[in-house]
């Protein structure tokens, strides 16, 4: 199963033109500066957001195409969207948070004893740390046996030292995973340890250069002065 | 002490809070969703009755409950009764008189929720309706509750609207405030003593209600 996607959208700062695809139980990292269009690229997969232009495909299924006026709604996509803070609902416990579209709900269990969760079940979401709700979120995104996953900067709200066990506890996981994984960050450390294959967003388009800019820290342009503070320091963890 | 009229005013708070809350949730939920053409005129008309004296309302309601409006006329089509003077036509009336009381807070509530979760229901695969269900009424339950207590304490309190609307037919449309009234004109004034003092604890029980849920929301 293969997913293909390309988009033209006039975003308020640049125009977002951008087109890619790669094949099954991959990790594909989407990284760029911030501001750089990738939640929108990421929405626009889930269907929360309408390119102008474009075409999504999923293994036969077309999800939008602007041409034949197709666009399936996020519900009927059946994928996993995990974003930095605010999927678990505040009025459920993290056992019923993780349950809300679970296929099975028996397997919430199993993926709570996964993610080391099992003991925090009947309590409400803020009242366990960050790190703790993140992973409730992955595990109420692959409870719905998503065909796909999109992780949009999953980990950046939470401490250095969190957000390396869960990025590697990602990592150990994601070779039983039978779906496709779209990783979004702007952390270049985060990105060569995840992924499988990488798509540099800057500006909207793909720039394959920008990594090497970046990491030879070459402040030619401002967009790469901008973007590069986060990850120099986040090189030091 | 004129334990009908209490008893009417308290039916007829409790018919209005029931029906406003059905009416005003899609409304406050349209209100605080999307964007549509002429908004904020709509918003203003609904808020309207809060601006106007009410003998004003009661006036318009009046002309279009009458035999000759078009409320009327279909009522009197349907049922062969008039809808002046009777209780269905104050409840009409109250629930018109109230609809920015129950409207207001819901769509403060509404708006208060964070739209990422609503996306976060859509990609889980529920639908519009059940996110409303599931995801919003559960987050915004003490908003609507503070609406539906608004609302009730308003319709407690009516006075022109339902005597213009339904005049005081013992039973029917005489309403508390209505009896209060009416005994300071006959100089009974104990009667009239006697019905005000029960509203007081009523009043006073669900402000502290109100206030209660106002700070549960903001913890």
């Amino acid at each position: 199963m293969t997913i293909s996607a390309s988009f033209k959208k006039k975003l308020k700062y640049f125009d977002l033109d951008i087109s890619f695809s790669f094949a099954k139980k991959n990790m594909m990292v989407m990284i760029g500066p911030s501001g750089g269009g990738k939640t929108t690229i990421i929405r626009m997969l889930a269907g929360l957001e309408k390119p102008q232009e474009g075409k999504v495909v999923f293994g036969d299924e077309v999800w939008f195409d602007s041409l034949r006026r197709i666009n399936v709604p996020p519900q009927k996509r059946r994928l996993g969207y995990v974003f930095q803070d605010y999927n678990l609902f505040p009025h459920l416990n993290l056992f019923d948070n993780a349950a809300f579209a679970a296929v099975d709900k028996k397997q919430v269990d199993d993926l709570f004893e996964l993610f080391k969760i099992s003991h925090l079940k009947k309590r409400k979401p803020h009242m366990v740390s960050g790190g703790e709700r993140q992973r409730c979120a992955i595990c109420q995104a692959l409870a719905r046996h998503p065909r796909i996953l999109l992780l949009d900067e999953p980990f950046s709200a939470l401490d250095a030292i969190t957000r390396r066990g869960l990025r590697e506890e990602l990592k150990n996981l994601k070779g039983n995973m039978s779906f496709p994984i779209i990783y979004v960050t702007h952390d270049i450390t985060e990105a060569l340890y995840l992924a499988d294959e990488l798509l540099p967003v800057v500006e909207g388009k793909i720039d394959d250069n920008w990594m090497q800019r970046m990491m030879n820290r070459e402040p030619s342009e401002k967009v790469a002065l901008r973007a590069a503070r986060e990850p120099r320091l986040s090189l030091v963890y | 002490m004129d334990y009908l009229a209490l008893y009417v005013t308290l039916k007829l708070a409790l018919v209005t809070t029931v029906f406003l809350m059905v009416i005003a949730a899609p409304i406050a939920y349209a209100l605080a969703y999307y964007r549509f053409a002429g908004k904020s005129f709509l918003e203003a008309l609904i808020y309207l009755p809060m601006a106007l004296p009410p003998t004003v309302i009661g006036f318009y309601l009046i002309i279009v409950m009458g035999p000759k409006g078009f409320m009327g006329k279909t009522w009197s089509l349907l049922t062969g009764g008039s809808l002046l003077f009777t209780f269905i036509g104050i409840t009409i009336a109250s629930i018109i008189y109230s609809i920015p009381f129950a409207v207001q807070p819901m769509k403060a509530a509404f708006s208060k929720i964070d739209r990422r979760l609503l996306e976060s229901a859509y990609v889980l695969g529920l639908s519009k309706r059940a996110t409303f269900f599931r995801v919003i009424i559960p987050n915004s339950i003490s908003g609507i509750a503070a609406a539906a207590i608004l609302v009730f304490l308003h319709s407690i309190g009516a006075f022109g609207v339902l005597l213009m609307v339904g005049g005081s037919i013992a039973g029917e449309t005489k309403v508390a405030s209505i009896a209060i009234y009416e005994a300071v004109e006959m100089m009974n004034y104990q009667l009239a003593g006697m019905i005000a003092l029960s509203f007081i604890p009523i009043s006073y029980v669900f402000l502290l209600l109100i206030n209660k849920l106002n700070e549960d929301s903001s913890v």
